[in-house]
């Protein structure tokens, strides 16, 4: 039997890190994830975990470190936001790179200047070539379940890299919601016991880690790096399976609301997606045929899956809660739509950036959206596919 | 009663509107309903006018945006009430509730016009009774126990009394006085 609770995000995901039990925690403090490595430091304190937590200067130092315990063959997570995540910037490519399945819990919030404590997903687009797979948490059930899930995913020996959990900052990891926990044992169960292959601590087997990897071979290495991301496709969809089995609660690359007969439907991630919801369920009552799909797993994006499912549709939104300053569109956008042109799927899509800097989402702002998609459906007519939702003026 | 319940509370900084509205959303889980309970964080100092939300449902809540429509708005602080318009949206088949040591008539005046019910609470007789000091987050939280009805009496007093062992676990000399808060204040409100 699970056990029901209610937990703010940032409280989930510390419980699922004391569930997990890591070797090592390397974390700095900075809002509005602050309270993870908190919680997470007074489960030490209470010895309710064993976990060596390092209590750093810095978040260049708490990546530093989580690669040191990594390559010495331990299992390690972080937790970081926004500038804390820019200052990891040069260890998070050495972590992937390095091929460390280092777990870390990233709480979405708007990358400086001009300073701003609240959500958007600056920081996690910002790191999205960076060769981390990167999941996303409608709430703090999935950042939980998410967590549950992430080494497993992380430390296949097909993958062999960083995994980041990324939930909304203030709208999940702060607002208290019913959540269903897994017992304790049933999780030490699932992760398991991380055995590496290859580590700097095993004095049967002398290896170097992170040396020179000049023109002969950081190529090839890259290349190995991309064939891992690949990989790392089908074992998040077997290690869902498993955590479905464990639990009931279905985990695909990503899900489809109401999207099988929709005629328009919105493409997002996170929190957002659970508002969008609550609108489709709306629209449906009034016979407009709405439809939603949430992005999950963001990396490996899941191209081909993605554009399948929305092959039906005479119009879709992607929405952008971070803007790529490119004159063209967001991320999300430019992937879905990549996705659809390389696997010939056409259909008029239009780009919304909105939700910057914590500029609250409201219900009525996705009813609009529907409501334009609703014209381009019945027009075919796209116009400026670079939009606003939510801006003023 | 109807499915979803949106309250919004609004106090000043440092008088427990958000810990009130954590207390209300732990209330009515444990009375086994889905519930949301968080704070709109702004630039947070002691005294500046604040807003905290509950959203109360025997179905899951989805929903994650701030709330512009509320069924109920609790008003921790009458000094607000020149300052913020605590009514807006508020839905005219819904209630407001202020801690207040005026009359409804001279409140009705200050409300832009809402049609709506009008519950007052004097919050400070009530804390300084019980508690000796001046903490209007309790007896607010009966307040709009009592004028929602997302439970009982019984079940927020039963509820409360294990919710305040742990929270004031380190202080439980403060137990008594803030369950008498809470009966007195079901009492008091008007």
């Amino acid at each position: 039997m699970s056990i029901r609770e209610r937990l703010s995000g940032n409280e989930a995901a510390a419980i699922a890190m004391k569930q997990i039990n890591p070797d090592v925690v390397a974390a700095f403090p900075i809002t509005p994830s602050t309270e993870i490595p908190q919680y997470f430091s007074t489960f030490v304190s209470n010895g309710v975990v064993d976990t060596e937590f390092v209590a750093v200067e810095s978040e260049h130092s708490a990546m530093s470190a989580c690669v040191g315990a990594e390559a010495a063959g331990s299992r390690a997570m972080t937790a970081t936001s926004a500038n804390g995540l820019s200052y990891m910037w040069e260890m998070i490519y050495i972590a992937s790179s390095m091929r460390l399945p280092i777990v870390m819990s990233l709480v979405n919030r708007a990358v400086s200047g001009p300073i701003n404590i609240h959500n958007d997903h600056s920081d996690a687009m910002g790191v999205r070539d960076a060769g981390w797979v990167m999941l996303f948490s409608e709430n703090n059930q999935e950042a939980y379940d998410n967590l549950v899930m992430a080494h497993r995913i992380a430390e296949n020996e097909k993958v062999l890299l960083p995994l980041m959990v990324c939930q909304d900052g203030f709208i999940t990891s702060h607002s208290i919601e019913n959540i269903e926990l897994i017992e304790d044992d049933k999780v030490k169960e699932f992760v398991g016991k991380y055995n590496p292959k290859h580590y700097l601590l095993n004095d049967k087997e002398k290896i170097a880690m992170g040396p020179l990897d000049l023109q002969p071979y950081l190529f090839e290495h890259k290349r190995q790096q991309a064939q891992a991301m690949a990989n790392a496709k089908d074992v998040i969809l077997e290690v869902s399976k498993d955590f479905e089995k464990m639990t009931g609660r279905k985990y695909g690359l990503f899900e489809e609301y109401k999207l099988e007969d929709a005629e328009i439907a919105i493409v997002c991630m996170n929190s957002t997606a659970g508002t969008t919801k609550y609108v489709v369920d709306e629209l449906r009552n009034k016979g407009i045929k709405a439809g939603l799909l949430k992005i999950r797993v963001f990396r490996p994006f899941p191209a081909k899956e993605i554009a399948e499912a929305l092959s039906g549709l005479k119009a879709i939104a992607v929405l952008d809660k971070s803007d790529s300053l490119n004159a063209v569109g967001g991320p999300l956008f430019t992937d879905v739509t990549s996705a659809m042109y390389v696997n010939k799927v056409i259909v008029p899509t239009v780009n919304y950036i909105y939700g910057i800097g914590g500029r609250d989402t409201k219900a009525d702002d996705i009813e609009k959206v529907y409501m334009d998609l609703q014209k381009i459906a019945e027009t075919g007519n796209v116009d400026n596919p670079y939009r606003y939702m939510g801006l003023r003026g | 009663m109807q499915d979803l319940i949106e309250i919004r509370w609004h106090g000043r900084g440092g008088q427990g509107a958000k810990t009130a509205s954590l207390l209300l959303a732990d209330a009515a889980f444990n009375t086994g309903k889905y519930i949301q309970g968080f704070p709109e964080y702004g630039p947070e100092r002691m005294g500046a006018p604040i807003t905290a939300y509950n959203r109360i449902s025997s179905n899951p809540i989805t929903i994650h945006s701030n709330i512009y429509e509320p069924d109920y708005v609790v008003v921790v602080d009458d000094t607000l009430l020149q300052a913020v318009d605590v009514t807006a949206g508020l839905k005219p088949t819904g209630a407001i509730v202020i801690n207040t040591t005026k009359d409804k008539e001279t409140i009705s005046k200050m409300l832009n016009g809402y049609t709506g019910k009008i519950y007052t609470i004097d919050a400070r007789k009530v804390s300084m009774e019980t508690l000796g000091k001046y903490f209007p987050n309790t007896p607010m939280l009966a307040a709009i126990v009592k004028v929602s009805g997302i439970m009982t009496d019984e079940e927020l007093l039963n509820d409360m009394k294990g919710s305040f062992k742990h929270k004031f676990a380190k202080k439980p000399e403060v137990i008594e006085g803030n369950m008498k808060a809470l009966e007195l204040a079901l009492k008091s409100v008007q």
